[in-house]
């Protein structure tokens, strides 16, 4: 490899990238330097195990891939915005769309989840912490430099330009002989390690540490669905592990898997890829549907409707999940039958998730219901999703999928199943759950500005290219030309995406606003709430529960509003608490300098670093810190600071 | 009151779809598998804008009812459990639909993947079509000729491509006359497909395929099988033939125009093993117009590149019997109206 | 920390449950790992191209050898933990040495077959079948060598603090890890050899 290979060179929109990104890195720097916030960045966040310290984390970094997603989105729909545009070259719309599928999902969609789940679950359990608090910040700093490897991509070396789905024999060193796939495996495998990580952790604290008294029926719904979630993860994401790992011995050590001599079979990776990438759309959508229960139980003023059967359709949808893989090709030849089998299974989905949608809709009947930000963005879902829904039973007829195959219809169908059943819910609990880590609201007005935004841009943005897909337009067409016909429509999704920006910026802004104009909350329970969270002050001390709570029922801290009862009265002990650890964030780099050694097959270097990798772990192996007490005194001070002025 | 957005714009959709607007080139067939898959998908959305419509009334009904205003200021919503009865409803009557909408999807999907209704005794015209950067190459073994970047089709008669892959996977699609299938490089897929109205169709690679995947088009000409003949001895008289050689470098260019030769490039570079692949079984679903003879010259077991020298291929190109049962004959019948 | 004298060492702490049924639930994704490059290995078997097939390539000598280590690991590593129970430390670091004795020497053979099958032709770059055959006996060898390394972690740990709540805990897990291992290779043998050379 020659040096000039090694950076990206010859494009203007690139080099303005570099020129950022060493201008955003040293202004971090001399920042960090300046107001002598090294030791406050090591000692609280760095090296931090606390469950909603890495909850935000992982949000921040989430918000971070969204702008970086959303960019490459908005040049894609730029590019096709008319006919022969000259914005973008093919390679590089290539790199974009590849790299937009990769990050949306992976590296935003998957982490705000995990954010959420980190920050609210152990609370809602009435857990101290997660199970096994140094394993969930491996957890994060795992996923933390996979995403950073997959990012530097675009300036050093090249990204991926396969598609998200990477297809063999595209993705093969015989058609992508450059890096970028390279960075595709290698990326994925390392967050992907965190990602199962996380799931195991989970379960066991899900599972092992909730509140004397919890049931796993008397769980909230959040709660049951992370636990579902989890599960698929433990099962979903060894295939990928396995896939990628293939892919990275026939790219970089001459394998046979998916070539197209010698035996190989390229449809093996389409089903290994998909074997864990139906079950991972479930993944980022099951935890969502828990926070629209949440949110819409609590602003209906009402218990969930249905409780038993919304869990039981979540369990449902899992199992089907691994069982639907092969309707996303169809058109592979494999006849009717298999077709056939398969279209089933798909369409059996909307059955749970129908029963879903007429539970919220019931848990709105009768109830009170108050328009707040949170709460628009989980009414706005069930519509919207809605149509994503029915179009994905039209999708799933084999027959009629001959002819959205690979078509615009078909992308338009995953957004709408995506934005609003990922990206609302997210929003939706960012702003939700957001007065319980930071203590004050995001600002209302602003917010609900934010939401109109977004809500009327996505459907001008999307709603369009159901049309296109039936003009025949296939997806990832860098250009057309003006005898297709499809320019107006684009042109309508492009202002649609306008629009969007426009809305995202404004819900950063507000961030920003609130920060500095919002009044604090002073009695941790802003929203009226139901569930264990709310009944601890805000901003969450670090231990969460003074004592831990006796559960009766559903909603327990709901009826002990009614009645007058507190959760908290009970005889306060000391507290022991995990020790922050910095070992955690050292496996995270030296996992990062061996996937980047490996991506360029630099093996000395890479052996090195694999070295580093094993002699942190053996570090943590001997490491027999047993963590630390916050004695009696120290607890009845700050929750007499945190409480004595709710009363 | 919110989201009346996108119901405006489904019932403006609709309108456009039901009256058979023309642009979207999905819903206005032009042979009846095309018509097959439009009507299913037809019927589909009518289905589906049902099950909307229930979930939006119930929608706005819930918002406009139970918001909280003024006047129900201190009313305390009931604790309700849930209703065995309704959330039963909620589920049968999808199941049902379900149900349908998988007679439906599994019926038409037979009648798509076979010889479209009332050609099944014809002899279907068979042409391979392969893919290699960002080329399509059409064989007609039957004919001896071969085209790059077009076809062209007799109408009225069964016509049987043939797809494979000298690279990445591709998928061939000519929207206003079939479904789309993936050619890939170790097996042969198939689309069965009539042309029932004479016309130039927009045809596709439409799964991505690197760089140039954009400009994977060609064009589907439907004409009368006279002009066919026509159009069939035009390019044997007056093009060169294929050589392997030639053959060859044209796989490395990456763009080309439109080309005819009055050979294949069957003979030197044969597709691969026909009809064996590991999920299924198009062999059965297209029986009853199996070839006697890809059967036979295939064994079972996996081939690769590297195994051709034991095909030999040229037998299967110039069928046994040369002269095929005219059925422009009949066809020519049905055309010019 | 509550330390609970009713329940074995390993089991003695809240935070040790919670590992054990930690580790329970990565067999669970070790499981479904493996079971993806067993479907990998049965769907490319046939697929050898103009290289060797199983048939031609297996030999059951070292195969056996391999197999009646591994079991004999397997035995060792129970009654390591066995000994841990009693609290027995000195016994169980015995046995625990035997344990990753055998491994290495299953490893060493494992080496020496890979070397054979280069020898006979079937490197990994040969055909879809040997990628496939030697991924999935790689990937069980790399668990194997990860757990040579882990085992003599615990066992210096076990030798500086002795048999406590966190030692015998991480015995116990590496137990666990040591006999699904076991089972993995039950389960190539059996699937990839016997078969092979039917």
């Amino acid at each position: 490899m020659k040096w000039d290979e090694f950076f990206v060179t010859g494009d203007p929109l690139i080099y303005g990238a570099m020129v950022s990104i060493v201008l955003v890195s040293l202004a971090i720097l001399v920042g960090l330097t300046y107001f002598k916030k090294w030791g406050y960045l090591w000692r609280e966040w760095l090296t931090t195990v606390d469950h909603k310290k890495i909850g935000v984390m992982y949000i921040l970094a989430a918000l971070i891939m969204l702008f970086r997603g959303g960019v490459d989105a908005v040049m894609m729909r730029a590019q096709t915005s008319m006919p022969d545009m000259k914005f973008l070259d093919g390679q590089h719309y290539n790199e974009i769309f590849t790299t937009h599928g990769v990050i949306m999902i992976l590296f935003m969609a998957m982490p705000f989840i995990f954010g959420l789940m980190n920050v609210i679950i152990p609370l809602q359990i009435g857990a101290r912490d997660v199970a096994f608090p140094r394993l969930n910040a491996i957890s994060f700093w795992l996923f933390f430099a996979g995403a950073m490897l997959f990012n530097i991509s675009f300036v050093i070396g090249g990204s991926p330009d396969a598609g998200w789905s990477a297809y063999f024999p595209l993705a093969g060193i015989e058609f992508s002989p450059h890096v970028g796939n390279n960075y595709y495996s290698l990326a994925l495998q390392i967050s992907g390690i965190g990602t199962l990580m996380t799931g195991l952790n989970f379960i066991v604290t899900i599972m092992k540490m909730r509140a004397p008294g919890m049931t796993l029926m008397k769980m909230p719904m959040f709660t049951w669905s992370v636990l579902i979630t989890s599960v698929i993860i433990i099962f979903a994401f060894p295939v990928l592990t396995v896939a990628l790992l293939l892919m990275m011995f026939d790219r970089q050590f001459g394998t046979q898997f998916f070539t197209m001599q010698n035996g190989g079979m390229d449809m093996l990776w389409a089903n290994l890829f998909w074997v864990w990438g139906h079950p991972e759309v479930y993944i980022v959508v099951l935890p969502a549907f828990g926070i629209f229960s949440e949110i819409i139980s609590t602003f209906a003023k009402k218990n969930l409707y249905g409780y038993k059967s919304m869990v039981i359709s979540m369990l449902v949808i899992s199992g089907l999940s691994f069982l639907v893989w092969a309707h996303h090709f169809y058109t592979m030849g494999q006849g009717a039958m298999v077709n056939g089998f398969f279209s089933i299974t798909t369409m059996a989905i909307a059955v749970p998730t129908g029963v879903k949608i007429f539970n919220w809709l019931f848990t709105l009947h009768k109830g009170r219901i108050e328009f707040t930000t949170p709460m628009l963005y989980s009414l706005a879902f069930i519509p919207i999703f809605t149509i994503g829904g029915v179009t994905g039973v039209m999708l799933a007829m084999a027959s009629a999928d001959y002819q959205y195959h690979n078509t615009m219809f078909l992308v338009a169908h995953f957004h709408y199943v995506l934005i609003p059943g990922t990206v609302f819910a997210v929003i939706a609990g960012f702003h939700y759950w957001f007065p319980k880590v930071f203590g004050f609201r995001l600002n209302e007005r602003r917010g609900k500005t934010a939401f109109w935004f977004i809500i009327i841009s996505f459907n001008v943005t999307f709603f369009p290219l159901f049309f296109l897909g039936l003009q025949g337009m296939t997806r990832r067409m860098y250009t057309y030309s003006e005898e297709t016909g499809f320019g107006p429509l684009n042109m309508l999704s492009m202002v649609g995406a306008i629009g969007l920006t426009i809305g995202f910026i404004l819900l950063v802004y507000n961030i920003y606003w609130s920060t500095r104009y919002e009044p604090r909350d002073t009695t941790g329970d802003p929203w009226d709430g139901r569930s264990l969270e709310w009944s601890m002050p805000s901003p969450v001390p670090v231990y969460n529960f003074a004592v831990v709570p006796e559960i009766t029922k559903r909603d327990e801290f709901w009826f002990a509003k009614q009645e007058g009862k507190s959760l908290s009265d009970k005889k306060i002990e000391k507290i022991h608490m995990p020790s922050n650890s910095g070992k955690p964030f050292i496996l995270g780099i030296a996992f990062f300098f061996l996937g980047f050694f490996v991506v360029f097959s630099w093996w000395t270097p890479a052996i090195v670093a694999g070295i580093a990798v094993l002699l942190t772990m053996a570090a943590m192996s001997f490491d027999r810190d047993d963590g630390y007490y916050i004695p009696v005194e120290e607890v009845v001070q700050s929750e007499k600071r945190l409480r004595g002025e709710r009363v | 009151m919110k989201k009346r957005g996108p119901l405006l714009a489904l019932f403006f959709g609709l309108t456009m779809l039901l009256s058979g607007c023309s642009s979207l080139t999905v819903l206005d067939p032009k042979g009846p598998a095309a018509r097959t898959l439009s009507d299913t998908i037809i019927f589909s959305i009518l289905m589906m804008v049902g099950v909307l419509a229930v979930v939006y009334i119930l929608y706005v009904y819930m918002l406009v009812k139970y918001r909280a205003k003024k006047s129900n200021e201190g009313y305390v919503p009931p604790h309700e459990e849930g209703s065995t009865k309704l959330e039963i409803t909620w589920t049968v009557i999808p199941i049902i639909i379900v149900l349908i909408l998988s007679v439906v999807t599994v019926r038409t999907t037979m009648a798509v993947e076979n010889v479209p209704e009332g050609y099944e005794n014809q002899e279907p015209l068979v042409i391979y079509a392969s893919s290699s950067n960002w080329k399509w190459h059409f064989s007609y073994p039957e004919q001896g000729i071969e085209t790059v970047n077009y076809v062209n089709l007799p109408t009225h008669r069964p016509v049987e491509f043939r797809m494979y892959s000298f690279g990445p996977i591709t998928s061939l699609w000519i929207p206003q006359l079939a479904g789309q299938k993936y050619a890939m490089s170790d097996m042969v897929t198939k689309i069965n497909l009539v042309a029932d109205v004479p016309g130039s169709y927009m045809g596709k690679n439409a799964n991505f395929n690197g760089e140039g995947f954009a400009h994977m088009n060609f064009e589907a000409l439907a004409m009368s099988q006279a002009e066919f003949d026509e159009w069939v001895q035009d390019v044997k008289n007056n093009e060169g033939e294929l050589t392997e050689a030639e053959f060859d470098k044209l796989l490395e260019t990456p763009h080309v125009g439109r080309m005819s030769f009055a050979s294949t490039h069957l003979s030197f570079s044969p597709p691969p093993e026909e009809g064996h692949h590991h999920s299924g079984s198009t062999e059965k679903e297209n029986g009853n117009q199996e070839h006697q003879d890809n059967k036979e010259k295939f064994p079972e077991p996996s081939s690769t590149d590297e195994d051709e020298a034991e095909f030999d291929f040229d037998p299967n190109v110039h069928p046994d019997d040369p002269t095929p049962v005219d059925p422009g004959d009949e066809s020519t019948h049905h055309e010019g109206h | 920390m509550k330390i609970d004298a009713t329940q074995p060492l390993e089991y003695g702490t809240e935070e040790n449950r919670n590992k054990i049924f930690g580790f329970w639930l990565f067999m669970g994704a070790e499981i479904a790992l493996f079971a993806t490059l067993f479907t990998v290995y049965f769907v490319l078997v046939d697929r050898f191209a103009s290289g060797p097939s199983g048939a031609d390539l297996f030999v059951i000598g070292p195969v056996l050898a391999e197999t009646f280590i591994l079991l004999t690991s397997s035995f060792t590593i129970g009654l390591a933990v066995h000994s841990m129970r009693l609290g027995l430390k000195k016994q169980m670091m015995i046995f625990m040495v035997i344990t990753l004795v055998l491994g290495a020497a299953f490893l060493g053979i494992e080496i020496y077959e890979f070397f054979h099958y280069v020898h006979e032709g079937a490197a990994i770059t040969t055909s879809a079948f040997t990628s496939s055959l030697l991924t999935l006996l790689g990937t069980h060898g790399a668990h194997v060598t990860f757990g040579l390394l882990w085992g003599t972690a615990i066992l210096l740990q076990v030798r500086k603090y002795g048999l406590d709540h966190k030692t015998a805990n991480k015995s116990f897990i590496f137990s666990l890890y040591w006999h699904f291992l076991d089972v993995v290779w039950i389960f190539i043998f059996s699937f990839v050899y016997l078969k092979g050379l039917m």
